[in-house]
């Protein structure tokens, strides 16, 4: 196990992450500016008795990943845009059946196969809406090549405690960035085992049931049909439907206080708040510095959970704040939860469209603006 | 079809599965078996045996029957 | 509606009884690939706790819920996919994939000839039924030249694959044809295709009397399998790209035996020899 200080890319500390929470196998294929993911792990996993397998697709690569974790193995995936795209069915295939993995999306700029090496925040929305149906998953957003260390393991744990795909949604800035990295030794790491049954199943499961993976004797049926508590199909039940997909996203929705993180700077007096995710909240902070020392009541909010979205802290700061302004890599995306949560309070979108990373002058500019 | 000399078996009719496709009835080698006369609650009749005597066990209807429907106790 | 059976088959035991009867239509080759396999792993005396089986979306999909094995319905295309997780992640594990000639060569044809060709220790069985019998008998991937379909209405011009040649060709190791009348030869085939190592592929031309026989005037179940029955060559050994089905002929028979390493051992004697070892240590 790789352990103490390195510098290392983002991209390369996510798999060193991976493989501090226990993942054992990947599948992948190859796609910017996601690759040194897949390629870390095919030179990594060997050495420590896990699987790297490189698909014919990125379905096929989703698929792997949901197959090995019920064969019992932690399995993660990583890739882009276009990659992510393609495992929007499968992801929806993982969500019903609580299927615990970790798929991680280096944000580039899109549509369609768009700018590959330029970073982006484009995927916000698809993470959270891009398979049919209604199913809840849990997205947090890396800011530094430590982060994608750390997070990659949250994300593990997090997939693990609520049996549900768990998106680490970097982008290019982050994921490519080369910094220093500190990786601890393996008893100082939390890691959250899967937790299997050790009773038959019974009528009514817990929000987050047990998981009886294959091979274990429990002759368990899976299927992204509707399915009753034994697994079994019920594809015209009105009640099975609505109980079933009621616990799939409240498993989710009632847990929200325990999942949501974010960081809080400056936002006890602030009157205006930059809310920011990923590599532009890098800049926002010092923006909101500069702010402070030219005398503006400036605050940050940093989302590191992106889904299920912290809405209660932008409600509780929308009571006394006068504006938000929203940074994104995108034409305006979690914007629209941010204005849904500020219920009123103004709402700016400082955008950016394949081009280089907001500076912190820009930020400051525009907190002169609304301040 | 080699004819055993004696036969232990005896062939049971799981008469609420049968689907009616009737390839017991057809592919039987020693044309043992016909279609009742009674419905079961699919509204088709599921087959039965012509006479005791005719059936030599070769499994061929508990083999084919895509239903389960058919089967011989050993 | 025929409710709460009391189910007393002798293979009672590879079932999930109380899902049965199934969903399939009267006349369906479907059961009769269900009623082939379970005998198959009775006969092997197959360990049901160390077997698992995927299938794909369509009819025959369902039967995996039929199985009482750990068992896996996937989404369309997927199985192949889906198994190859399941296989090299617990290699320990048997894995059969059940699915139909749409959902395995149309949609996931790709998983399917990379799997050949990687020689994923995976057995393969396709019931090939000439349409997609789940949406109402559309044209498949394997539907024959001038068929009706309700999506090839003035038939069909598209060129059907031939499934064992596809299969040969891509690198599988055991490669048969049968149809759903040969039902001693298929369970025969079950059990050679699970008792091999590596990627395995069993073909079954199966009636869909409801919806393809119906479309092209095949008349019911029992005249699709006097006609399989009729057409039927058995050449084992023959060159599968030589083995043709048409409506006048099917050749069938186990065409291909070849022993090759399997991927999950080549993977695993890979990791034998790096484990433990560290490209990285002190560094990036």
């Amino acid at each position: 196990m790789l352990t103490g200080t390195h510098f290392l890319q983002g991209n390369a500390a996510c798999a060193e992450g991976a493989i501090a929470a226990g993942c054992r196998f990947f599948a992948g294929y190859p796609i910017t500016p996601s690759t040194e993911i897949a390629e870390r792990m095919a030179r990594r996993l060997p050495e420590v008795g896990g699987v790297f397998i490189q698909m014919e697709d990125e379905i096929g690569a989703i698929a792997a990943v949901i197959g090995a974790s019920w064969a019992g193995v932690k399995a993660m995936t990583a890739t882009s845009g276009p990659g992510f795209s393609l495992m929007q069915e499968n992801i929806g295939l993982a969500a019903m059946t609580e299927t615990p993995c970790v798929i991680v999306d280096v944000m580039r700029a899109g549509p369609s196969t768009g700018q590959p090496t330029k970073p982006s925040q484009q995927d916000v929305m698809q993470a959270k809406w891009g398979s049919h149906g209604d199913y809840e998953v849990i997205a947090l957003s890396p800011a530094s090549a430590q982060e994608m260390f750390d997070f990659t393991i949250e994300c593990f744990n997090l997939a693990e405690e609520y049996r549900v795909p768990t998106i680490l949604l970097a982008d290019g800035f982050i994921a490519h960035a080369w910094e220093r990295v500190v990786i601890p030794p393996p008893e100082e790491i939390k890691v959250v085992e899967r937790k299997g049954p050790e009773a038959p199943p019974g009528d009514r499961l817990d929000l987050v049931p047990p998981m009886a993976c294959f091979g274990r004797g429990y002759r368990v049926h899976v299927t992204g049909l509707t399915h009753d508590e034994r697994g079994y199909p019920q594809a015209d039940s009105v009640e099975v439907q609505r109980r079933l997909v009621k616990r799939l996203c409240d498993k989710i929705r009632a847990n929200a206080d325990r999942i949501v993180k974010t960081k809080a700077f400056a936002l006890d007096d602030a009157e205006v708040v930059v809310i920011a995710y990923g590599a532009p909240s890098r800049p926002a902070l010092k923006a909101v510095k500069m702010a402070r020392e030219n005398g503006l009541k400036a605050g940050l909010l940093r989302l590191i959970t992106l889904w299920p979205f912290p809405e209660k802290d932008v409600i509780r700061l929308s009571s006394h704040v006068k504006a938000f302004i929203v940074l994104e890599m995108n034409y305006g995306q979690l914007v629209r939860e941010v204005e849904r949560a500020a219920k009123g309070t103004a709402v700016t979108l400082l955008s950016k469209l394949g081009e280089e990373l907001h500076t912190p002058y820009e930020i400051l500019r525009a907190l002169k603006e609304v301040c | 079809m080699k004819k055993p000399t004696t036969f232990k078996a005896k062939l049971k009719i799981v008469e609420e599965f049968c689907k009616g496709c009737d390839y017991c009835i057809e592919f039987c080698p020693v044309d043992a078996l016909k279609r009742s006369e009674r419905p079961n609650l699919r509204g088709v009749c599921p087959p039965k045996l012509k006479d005791e005597g005719t059936c030599i066990a070769c499994g061929l209807c508990e083999r084919i029957c895509p239903d389960l429907a058919i089967c011989l106790e050993r | 509606m025929v409710e709460k059976l009391t189910f007393t088959h002798p293979l009672s035991k590879y079932l999930r009884v109380d899902r049965l009867p199934h969903i399939w239509c009267e006349g369906c080759g479907n059961g009769i690939v269900l009623n082939c396999f379970i005998r198959a792993l009775d006969e092997l005396g197959a360990n049901l706790d160390e077997l698992v089986v995927v299938s794909g979306i369509g009819c025959i999909g369902r039967i995996a819920g039929y199985v009482n094995v750990d068992s896996f319905h996937t989404t369309h295309g997927r199985a192949i996919a889906i198994a190859t997780g399941i296989k090299l992640a617990n290699p320990r594990l048997k894995v059969v994939v059940i699915s139909g000639d749409g959902d395995l060569f149309a949609i996931g044809g790709n998983h399917f000839i990379h799997a050949a060709r990687r020689n994923v220790n995976l057995t393969v069985i396709c019931v090939n039924n000439f349409n997609y019998g789940m949406t109402g008998g559309q044209l498949g991937p394997t539907t024959p030249l001038d068929s009706i379909t309700t999506t090839s209405p003035y038939g069909n011009v598209e060129s059907p694959f031939n499934l064992a040649h596809l299969a040969a060709s891509s690198g599988a190791v055991y490669v048969a044809r049968w149809t759903a009348f040969h039902i001693h030869e298929l369970t025969k085939s079950i059990k050679a295709s699970l008792k091999r190592r590596g990627f395995t592929f069993i073909e079954v031309i199966s009636p869909c009397p409801e919806l393809y026989g119906r479309y092209n005037k095949m008349g019911r179940g029992v005249d699709m399998m006097n006609w399989l029955k009729r057409v039927s060559e058995v050449r084992h050994g023959c060159d599968p790209a030589k083995a043709e089905v048409s409506s006048s002929k099917i050749v069938v028979g186990e065409f291909v035996s070849v022993d090759k390493p399997t991927y999950d051992q080549l993977i695993y004697q890979l990791m034998e020899r790096v484990k433990g070892g560290s490209s990285v240590e002190g560094g990036g």
